[in-house]
């Protein structure tokens, strides 16, 4: 658990900015940004190309392929997270921040915090399906545009983090 | 003017667009702190509420921007992607979310930013992610009634609160900044080394003062398109604009003439539409004249484009609605509808004046032609309504 204190730029510098790249991709394509669907459209080209019928004949997968005109790969959000990728790493790097390093709260061994990282990360998907999209999708993008869903699941989200947090605590402070 | 997908920008364009949008998403994430696990869960846990002021700055820096871009005309804000709503599944997909948030410390976006510079704990999490879709997809029978369930369609938050969408903006400003000073007052109390001990007062006073007064602005802005409407009907523009006319036998003549330059553009509404309609008229109301689709049909300048009403009135609205967008070769059939009717298309001519022989021997030939056109055009199958195309999009 290392303890890192590279500065990070001011909050509200880097949210106007973060508006600014919400609102170009709205103006040039007409659509927000996103993150879980990619993860979606991954696993949906991974189960059609292993499994294709059982893909085919899935409830979930079936419409998804059959919607398609391009391979599922080929979609937005893939692209667009591959340049997240780029984009933090080169962050990283000019801010000096790269470097293999787990980090959680003070009193938590790093076995304990990777097995309730994947158990976040299962569950935030799953809900992200539920709800159309995650945190970047459903809330940030949803509520740019004001729409009512954005503001829901925007309120969902961090209401019930509040709701649980208390019990959870021992993983952060 | 925008959204420029799918039209001019082909899909693989759009893909070089995404990773370049991309690129520019994970640089901000990172520069934020949202490569920080122990960052983002300080927002639950109060030592750090940098997620909060990120999140909202930019929920309102594009929202704001969206609506000035919509008041100048550059974007077309009814063609934009609004994620439809499905109430109960978003609510609890939501709290599901919520837990996901305590217990992995990221949301997919900010782990991708993390994993980037080497966070191990973020490649986990995306592993945890890879299992949640998965699990989801192969238990989906067993929710899917529920995951379809209360569909509201693609509903804005203001029209759910009965707020006009600028007294909603300003509301939303008004919120965070209020948000932001609440939290930078706990934030202090609960650490020590809690960042908004570093700002600077001043600046970020000016800024908050700057967002309200945008706030303020944003109430008074109506959207274009309504501008635009109330602008074309008041007096003192019809007075100070020309508008150009096309008598009834003249637009007759260029009918039967089948003369290809002319477009006859009727604004009534597809009711009385398709109870009677001129050869080759298009069906368009006054309120979807400023729909992208028809840029190029009105763009096509040595085509006259001839609007018709059942008043005068309203073809002269519809006129300089186009005029105002900067299109031109414009017309208005004098009189409406009804005298084009009286005069070339019906059997009883009595005129006051006695007509001219050429014109009373004219207006025949045309009543039969034209009356033959029309059942012509009335017996083709009715067309069928385009939708407009829209913009893809959502998680």
């Amino acid at each position: 658990m290392e303890h890192r204190t590279t500065k990070y730029m001011n909050p509200y510098l880097a949210g106007f900015l973060l508006g600014l790249v919400l609102l170009g991709s709205i103006f040039i394509t007409g659509r927000g940004l996103g993150a879980s669907g990619a993860i979606k459209d991954t696993i949906v080209s991974v189960v059609s190309g292993i499994a294709p019928e059982h893909a085919a004949e899935s409830p979930y997968y079936g419409p998804l392929i059959a919607d398609q005109e391009h391979s599922p790969m080929k979609s937005w959000l893939v692209f667009e997270l591959i340049g997240v990728l780029i984009g933090a790493f080169v962050s990283g790097l000019i801010s000096d921040r790269l470097g293999f390093r787990s980090e959680g709260g003070p009193r938590i061994q790093n076995k304990t915090r990777w097995m309730f990282a994947v158990m976040g990360g299962a569950l935030f998907a799953i809900g992200a399906q539920f709800a159309r999209g995650c945190t970047s999708g459903a809330a940030l993008s949803g509520m740019a545009v004001l729409s009512t869903a954005g503001f829901v699941t925007m309120l969902a989200i961090f209401g019930t983090g509040y709701l649980v947090a208390f019990f959870f605590r021992r993983l952060w402070i | 003017m925008g959204p420029f997908v799918p039209d001019p920008i082909s899909f693989e364009l759009n893909l070089v667009i995404a990773l370049l949008i991309g690129i520019a998403f994970g640089f901000v994430l990172e520069q934020a702190g949202f490569s920080s696990s122990r960052k983002l869960a300080g927002l639950f846990y109060g030592y750090d509420f940098t997620v909060l002021r990120v999140f909202f700055s930019a929920a309102v820096t594009a929202m704001g921007g969206i609506l000035l871009l919509g008041f100048a005309g550059l974007l077309d804000t009814e063609a934009i992607y609004i994620n439809p709503l499905w109430l109960w599944p978003a609510v609890v997909g939501g709290a599901i979310m919520g837990v996901g948030f305590i217990l992995g410390g990221y949301c997919p976006g900010t782990s991708f930013s993390a994993a980037a510079i080497g966070k191990i704990d973020a490649l986990f999490f995306i592993g945890g992610l890879f299992l949640g879709v998965f699990v989801f997809a192969e238990m989906f029978p067993a929710w899917e009634e529920f995951y379809y369930s209360s569909a509201f369609g693609p509903v804005r938050v203001f029209d759910t609160l009965g707020l006009s969408i600028g007294w909603f903006a300003f509301l939303l400003i008004v919120i965070a900044l209020s948000a932001f000073a609440v939290t930078s007052w706990i934030e202090k109390r609960v650490s020590a080394s809690a960042p908004s001990r570093q700002f600077r007062l001043r600046p970020h006073s000016i800024a908050a003062v700057a967002t309200v007064l945008a706030g303020v602005l944003l109430i008074s802005l109506p959207d274009r398109k309504s501008r635009v409407l109330a602008m074309v009907t008041a007096a003192e523009h019809l007075a100070a604009c020309e508008t150009a006319f096309m008598t009834a036998d003249e637009l007759a003549f260029r009918i039967i003439d089948r003369e290809p330059n002319i477009q006859i553009v009727d604004v009534r509404d597809s009711a009385a539409f398709n109870s009677f309609a001129l050869p080759g008229a298009m069906n368009i109301q006054v309120r979807n004249l400023f729909d992208k689709e028809w840029n190029r049909l009105f763009a096509r300048r040595h085509v006259k484009k001839v609007l018709v009403a059942e008043h005068e009135s309203d073809a002269i609205a519809a006129y300089h609605v186009l005029d105002e967008l900067g299109y031109s070769n414009l017309a208005v059939l004098q009189g409406g509808l009804p005298l084009f009717k009286q005069d070339i298309l019906s059997e009883s001519t009595h005129e006051a004046v006695p007509l001219h022989e050429d014109v009373a021997e004219f207006r025949m030939s045309a009543r039969e032609t034209i009356n033959k056109l029309i059942e012509q055009e009335r017996q083709k199958p009715p067309a069928v309504e385009k939708k407009p195309k829209k913009v893809i999009g959502g998680c």
